[in-house]
């Protein structure tokens, strides 16, 4: 099956997406979180991200022929023009709720990034394996996170299941996959995220063990991140992250 | 010599090039410098991030063309790549030696269990405070034996 520049762009916008929105919702945390190493370790995650999802926009603009820049993709674009999974915009809620949303998010990440690091293109291949390396770190916290509070105290371990619960009907999106992912697989280009599914299953199945929490049952999952079609929100993310671009375009620091 | 100037200059100049938040390591030290070629009197270094998010890359972009404005008359151009990805492993001996002396405690081989030693007292049991330190490349320890409160350098 053949791919185009125009199915190469979007793809890598989706995972650039991803990578920004999470990143921004880590920021929420800066100077609030429950203490000041955890106030560091979420901002470097944040920071992380942010340095995959400009890697991500640049290599999609260099494709597009430099039409764009990566604050284009940033700043200028509406909310339905955002293609990232309904999972990263969730707000914050408490602590468990973001530690869910991260562990849902790396163990799927993990996977995408190993598989991206064979990508047929090189410069792909080169930023999956150096994100590869980030991700896995972040794993190894946000497990180690949901294990201390699902095996913590009464509190801990309640907040930490709501936070599990109230997030599963994003995860099915992670694996769900279309034809632009199957598509990309295809061509050697990129992966398609159905093939992830069990190496995430295993994953998550071993921390909520280990955390003494139990797996929702499957029931009805939300989709449309992909297409545009977003929570209510990313709109709120995205006003208070553009605002002053919008506001003075160009500006710089 | 070429058009532009001595490639041995160029090197000795970037020599001069620390981290901005480890000013005890040069770049070439901590495996940042990747590559350094002419032609004719076009410069091109090479460089790579450390982490995908480091926010010292401009720092460093600016601090070597500033160092190399005296020894190279041609074109500079600082190019970035990503491939082959960054690794503790290309830490220079020198540069470890030099982060244990700064307080620092240098990465271990990557694919062993990291052996943490206090940089001051040597204790070999230091305990993990924070898996995130003072910068995306470094975890924050203390030490279990005299109660120093170090960074150690993640090797990845």
């Amino acid at each position: 099956m053949t791919t185009s520049t125009a199915d190469h762009v979007t793809y890598l916008v989706r995972h650039a997406d991803d990578c920004l929105v999470l990143a921004q919702r880590l920021g929420e945390w800066s100077s609030r979180a429950p203490d000041l190493e955890e106030d560091i370790a979420l901002t470097n995650t944040a920071l992380d991200l942010l340095g995959q999802a400009r890697s991500l926009y640049t290599m999609a603009s260099e494709r597009e022929g430099g039409g764009r820049t990566e604050d284009d993709f940033a700043y200028f674009r509406t909310e339905r023009e955002f293609s990232n999974l309904l999972l990263v915009e969730q707000p914050n809620g408490d602590f468990g709720l973001t530690m869910a949303r991260q562990l849902f998010f790396d163990a799927y990440q993990l996977s995408l990034w190993e598989s991206l690091s064979t990508s047929s293109e090189r410069t792909l291949a080169g930023i999956a394996a150096k994100a590869v390396k980030e991700t896995r770190y972040h794993f190894r916290h946000s497990s180690a996170w949901v294990i201390r509070l699902g095996d913590g105290t009464a509190e801990s371990h309640d907040r930490m299941q709501a936070g599990i619960d109230a997030l599963w009907r994003f995860t099915g999106e992670l694996h769900a996959g279309d034809e632009l992912d199957r598509a990309i697989a295809a061509s050697g280009f990129g992966a398609d995220p159905a093939g992830f599914a069990e190496a995430w299953d295993a994953r998550i199945d071993k921390v909520l063990g280990e955390a003494t929490l139990h797996r929702p049952e499957d029931a009805f999952q939300r989709t449309g991140g992909r297409t545009g079609v977003h929570t209510e929100h990313l709109g709120l993310l995205l006003a208070e992250m553009q605002v002053l671009q919008r506001t003075y375009p160009g500006l710089v620091w | 010599m070429t058009p532009g100037g001595d490639l041995a200059d160029v090197r000795a100049a970037l020599d001069s090039v620390t981290d901005p938040e480890i000013p005890v390591l040069t770049i070439r030290d901590l495996g940042i410098l990747r590559d350094v070629s002419a032609e004719g009197d076009a410069l091109t270094v090479t460089i790579t991030p450390t982490y995908s998010g480091c926010p010292a890359m401009d720092t460093i972009r600016a601090d070597i063309r500033s160092a190399l404005s005296d020894v190279w008359t041609g074109s500079v151009e600082i190019a970035t790549v990503m491939w082959p990805a960054w690794t503790t492993d290309w830490m220079s001996e020198d540069g470890k030696r030099k982060l244990a002396a700064f307080g620092i405690a240098p990465p271990g081989p990557t694919g062993e269990a990291d052996a943490v030693l206090c940089p001051r007292c040597r204790s070999d049991g230091p305990v993990l405070v924070s898996r995130f330190g003072s910068t995306a490349c470094k975890a924050l320890y203390v030490c279990d034996s005299c109660g120093e409160p170090f960074d150690h350098f993640k090797a990845i």
